[in-house]
């Protein structure tokens, strides 16, 4: 990687000197320097087009080379198979756009560079191609826009059918707590009005609610596989985002308002945890931290891949560190999780 | 009106001309033109620039020691290390001078004066005054919210989106308190300024035109900056009553967009208000503001590739017809950012309707610019490698644009760098890359006859070209494997260790690319002393401007001001026989009257 750093830094300072040596040597020249491009000039820019366009995919193979390995890793979730066939259909689209344009302007500007006495076409218009050209993004985008639509309403169409575990994200200057409905899987009542630290009622839950009593208040998130879980997201001071890139998921989190998410995680963090790309990711990241950890450096023991919950929303001076983790488990685990944990009611127990 | 209506058809008798009233407060556009260049772009500009510089080496090398950091950040760098505040602070002083600074008034101050009036053939804007105000105005505004980089508690520093409630609370960040006020102030003046500008240029557009200067003869320079201004009037007063109320939240104790807060172990009073609001109107400048910034950039290319081409641009009609169609559909796109905010997902289906159907009018000028490249006679000058240059960063960063404007794609690339490279190549890389194609091409207009190095040009192109990929290119990589943009640093994370290397190299390339900028400032400041004087019309274009003589004088043209007999695009125009119209020329100047047997396209 550094190898290949100082190799483009060399490529580009060789240019530069190069360019420079040629301004050197037009300015020594008979050939006034009048600031109008000369056929020389158009001759060089010329080819110098086309070997940018040879630059611009080799841009493109080299990060698609280097960096497709870092992207995340296929969708936890049921709807994120979906999410990501979209997400590469449009890619296909798009990449076979630029590689068509790209090669159109580039090698135009260097077949058609000009020359003295060339004459050039007076071409003011086509109706016919500006009318190609119209419509074929017309039927291309109308196709994308229902498929995204169809996925949207379907992503978003957030219902209590099929049982799902309702879970209550709740995001404060920097960190993220979770709150189940417990036995009854409802959520009290709640509001920052009621936020009493002393009694730790931390989250402003209505104690007279008796739906409340039994809610299991929890500082990391433990989801049972193939369950839908809908998520209601509160904040109790800035805007936040409650984003899980694994489950293809995200939502803002509003002082003021509930926001709403819904998504069925589909792979335990167990089997996560043994999928190839993760396993290689791991392998990687390992290696560099193991580097750090010999030269000395903080932040350096070796990693276990989790599920994470990132805050997204600019909300402050620890912004970059607000996170959770998220544990996708089998019904069992996770039930057997959710019995250990206090209820609300018995931690207010606790703090009288 | 005043200096247009009196008549001064004799231009022989000379205004007294104080050094004051020539270069300070100048009601000539041409002056207030270089005003906005030198004060917009190479001022403000080299802030922005400077600012990311800081902040992408803390990125590449996170909580390294820098001496640099020392010097320009003191307290906020103790022992050399960046502060996680302050780095909010760059971030977002540094969207705010570039998206509205330098790209909203540099681009569109510059060339909106400079142009208008010479490319209609006016004598000046259709109030001097107001132009002369609507300069100071910026003046001040940028001279405020350089101020507020230096308060105490430290600059505004929660995005230049300044949501609620992160804005409205000094509890929730130190940038909140004195350093948002200013923002806020700052910004007020700043849309005065802009609408005073937009208003001028409106009227003198309408108003002023030459005789025979029809709407459809107009270059497309003008119908950018003309639509551009009018997107301007329709979208930022709405801005100013979101900062109004804003400042009513923060200093009165109103409730528009707050509501519910527990901070600092108490309750605030705020009850009923809604963020979302705020976003609502905030996006609705938004939104049409990033198309105010590249508008003027697609019509400067569409001028500066049809001159250099020796061709007409293709498709004049569609070109104004997506100019039209880009800035109303602009004005109903601006949910696109607020697809996971918590509005109605209804609406984020329509929102991702409307946004889509924008990339067709796109798409056509994409087209038509590559066309009018095809079968012509290239002059490849800096103005037009940068016009070239600005063709492929606006396709390059408008097609991620089709994965954002569609709302299930956005769940998850919202907010991250995937973001921040679409936003950055699309509006940013190409509204200076327009920006600098009309330095490169109007320069001599600008400084009576002078021109700019040609071959720094090229040293300059080529770098900026390369490394502006290089910088934004994998940037879409980094998003795409989650990391949200706005973190100060990516260590907490070890799912982010292996894109360290990624930063890195953006970084370098970032360096590399800032330091080409310099090559352009050096270039420019020699050139206004020590450029060469070339011809009246060097580039051998049709319009208007380089009738008028090289030295400037108040009122453009010395005696009456010319008539205009035709498009501004008859390049390489030639009879049936084909020799072209006027013998030895390819080109027909927009002042030469129609020849016998010449047909007169409908265009």
């Amino acid at each position: 990687m550094t190898a290949l750093l100082t190799l483009t830094v060399l490529v580009l300072v060789a240019i530069a000197i190069w360019q420079m040596t040629k301004i050197f040597e037009l300015s020594q020249l008979k050939s006034e320097n009048t600031g109008i491009a000369t056929d020389k000039d158009n001759k060089y820019n010329g080819y110098l087009l086309y070997a940018f366009l040879i630059f611009i995919y080799g841009i493109t193979i080299f990060s698609f080379a280097k960096y497709s390995k870092f992207l995340l890793p296929e969708a936890s979730s049921a709807h994120g198979g979906e999410y990501d066939q979209l997400m590469w259909v449009s890619f296909a689209i798009i990449f076979f756009v630029q590689f068509i344009t790209q090669a159109l302007l580039h090698y135009f500007g260097y077949k058609y560079r000009g020359e003295e006495g060339k004459k050039a076409l007076f071409f003011a218009d086509n109706d016919r191609l500006e009318f190609i050209w119209t419509i074929i993004p017309v039927i291309v985008l109308a196709g994308l826009i229902l498929w995204g639509l169809y996925t949207w309403t379907n992503i978003m169409d957030i219902n209590e059918d099929d049982d799902p575990l309702i879970v209550e994200l709740y995001a404060q200057q920097f960190n993220w707590s979770a709150r189940y409905g417990g036995d009854d899987n409802v959520l009290g009542d709640a509001s920052v009005r009621l936020i009493d630290i002393d009694r730790a009622n931390v989250l402003g839950l209505d104690e007279s609610d008796p739906n409340g009593a039994d809610d299991v208040i929890v500082k990391e998130l433990h989801l049972p596989v193939g369950r839908k879980v809908n998520f209601m997201m509160r904040s109790q001071d800035v805007l936040h985002s409650a984003y899980m890139p694994h489950f293809r998921a995200q939502m803002n989190c509003v002082p003021g308002m509930i926001t709403q998410f819904s998504f069925t995680p589909t792979v335990t963090t167990a089997d996560m945890r043994l999928n190839p790309d993760v396993v290689d990711k791991v392998k990687r990241t390992n290696a560099i931290r193991a580097k750090r950890a010999a030269e000395g450096k903080p932040n350096s023991e070796p990693w276990e891949f989790d599920y994470i919950l990132l805050c997204n929303k600019i909300c402050g001076k620890s912004h970059y560190n607000m996170q959770m983790k998220i544990i996708v488990e089998t019904e069992e685990e996770y039930n057997k999780w959710i019995a250990e944990q206090a209820t609300f009611k018995e931690t207010i127990a606790l703090a009288e | 009106m005043s200096a247009t209506e009196h008549g001064h058809d004799d231009h022989g008798h000379h205004h007294k001309e104080t050094f004051v009233t020539k270069y300070i407060f100048s009601q000539d556009h041409k002056m207030i033109a270089k005003q906005y260049l030198i004060t917009g772009v190479l001022i403000m500009g080299f802030i922005g620039i400077a600012m990311s510089l800081l902040f992408r080496m803390q990125l590449a090398w996170p909580g390294e020691s820098f001496s640099v950091f020392e010097a320009f950040l003191g307290k906020w760098a103790p022992d050399g290390v960046m502060d996680a505040d302050i780095y909010l602070g760059l971030v977002t002083m540094h969207g705010t001078i570039m998206v509205f600074f330098v790209l909203t008034a540099g681009l569109s101050g510059t060339f909106s004066n400079l142009l208008i009036p010479l490319q209609i053939g006016a004598r000046d804007m259709a109030s001097g005054f107001l132009n002369m105000l609507s300069f100071w105005m910026f003046f001040l505004s940028a001279v405020i919210m350089v101020i507020s980089l230096f308060v105490e508690a430290g600059p505004a520093a929660a995005g230049w989106t300044i949501y609620p409630p992160l804005s409205a609370l000094p509890m929730a960040q130190p940038g909140s308190g004195a350093g948002m006020t200013l923002w806020l102030v700052s910004m007020a003046i700043f849309i005065a300024s802009s609408l005073l500008g937009s208003l001028n240029y409106i009227v003198t557009v309408l108003n002023l035109r030459t005789k025979g200067m029809s709407m459809t003869r107009l270059p497309l320079t003008i119908w950018a900056f003309f639509v551009t201004a009018v997107i301007g009037v329709i979208s930022f007063p709405v801005l100013l009553s979101a900062a109004l109320l804003l400042i009513m939240d923060r200093s009165f104790g109103t409730s528009f967009f707050l509501s519910d807060i527990f901070i600092q172990g108490e309750v605030l009073h705020y009850q009923g208000g809604s963020p979302v609001l705020f976003e609502h109107l905030f996006w609705f400048l938004g939104h049409p503001e990033v198309y105010i910034v590249i508008l003027p950039a697609m019509g400067i290319v569409s001028e500066v590739m049809a001159v250099n081409a020796r061709k007409p641009i293709f498709g004049y009609r569609a070109m104004i017809a997506s100019i039209l169609a880009i800035a109303f559909l602009s004005t109903i796109v601006w949910g696109h950012h607020m697809f996971i905010s918590g509005m109605n997902p209804f609406l984020g289906s329509v929102f991702t309707f409307t946004t889509l159907l924008i990339a067709i009018p796109s798409a056509v000028k994409a087209f038509n610019w590559i066309t009018t490249l095809w079968k012509g006679n290239l002059q490849l000058n800096p103005g037009m490698l940068f016009s070239i240059g600005m063709v492929s960063t606006f396709i390059t960063g408008g097609l991620t644009g089709i994965i954002l404007g569609d709302s299930t794609l956005d769940i998850n690339v919202h907010d991250t760098y995937f973001v921040v490279a679409h936003f950055h190549l699309v509006m940013g890389i190409s509204a200076l890359y327009g920006l600098f194609a009309g330095v490169y091409h109007w320069f001599p207009k600008m400084f009576q006859g002078r021109m700019m190095n040609k071959n720094l040009g090229y040293v300059h192109f080529w770098i900026t070209a390369i490394g502006s990929y290089g910088i934004f290119f994998p940037m879409h990589f980094v998003g795409m494997a989650g990391v949200p943009r706005r973190y100060y640093e990516n260590t907490a994370f070890p799912i982010f260790d292996e894109l360290t290397n990624v930063q890195v190299l953006m970084t370098v390339f970032a360096i590399i690319t800032a330091g080409a900028q310099l090559i352009f400032a050096f270039n420019f400041i020699r050139s206004i002393f020590y450029g060469k004087k070339g011809p009246l019309n060097p580039w051998k274009a049709t319009t208007l401007e380089w009738t008028a003589p090289q030295e400037h004088i108040h009122g453009n043209w010395p005696g009456a001001i010319p008539h205009v007999h035709r498009w501004a695009y008859d390049y390489s125009k030639t009879y049936e026989n084909g020799e072209y119209i006027l013998p030895g020329q390819d080109f027909v100047p927009q002042t030469v009257p129609l020849q016998d047997n010449e047909e007169e396209l409908n265009h």
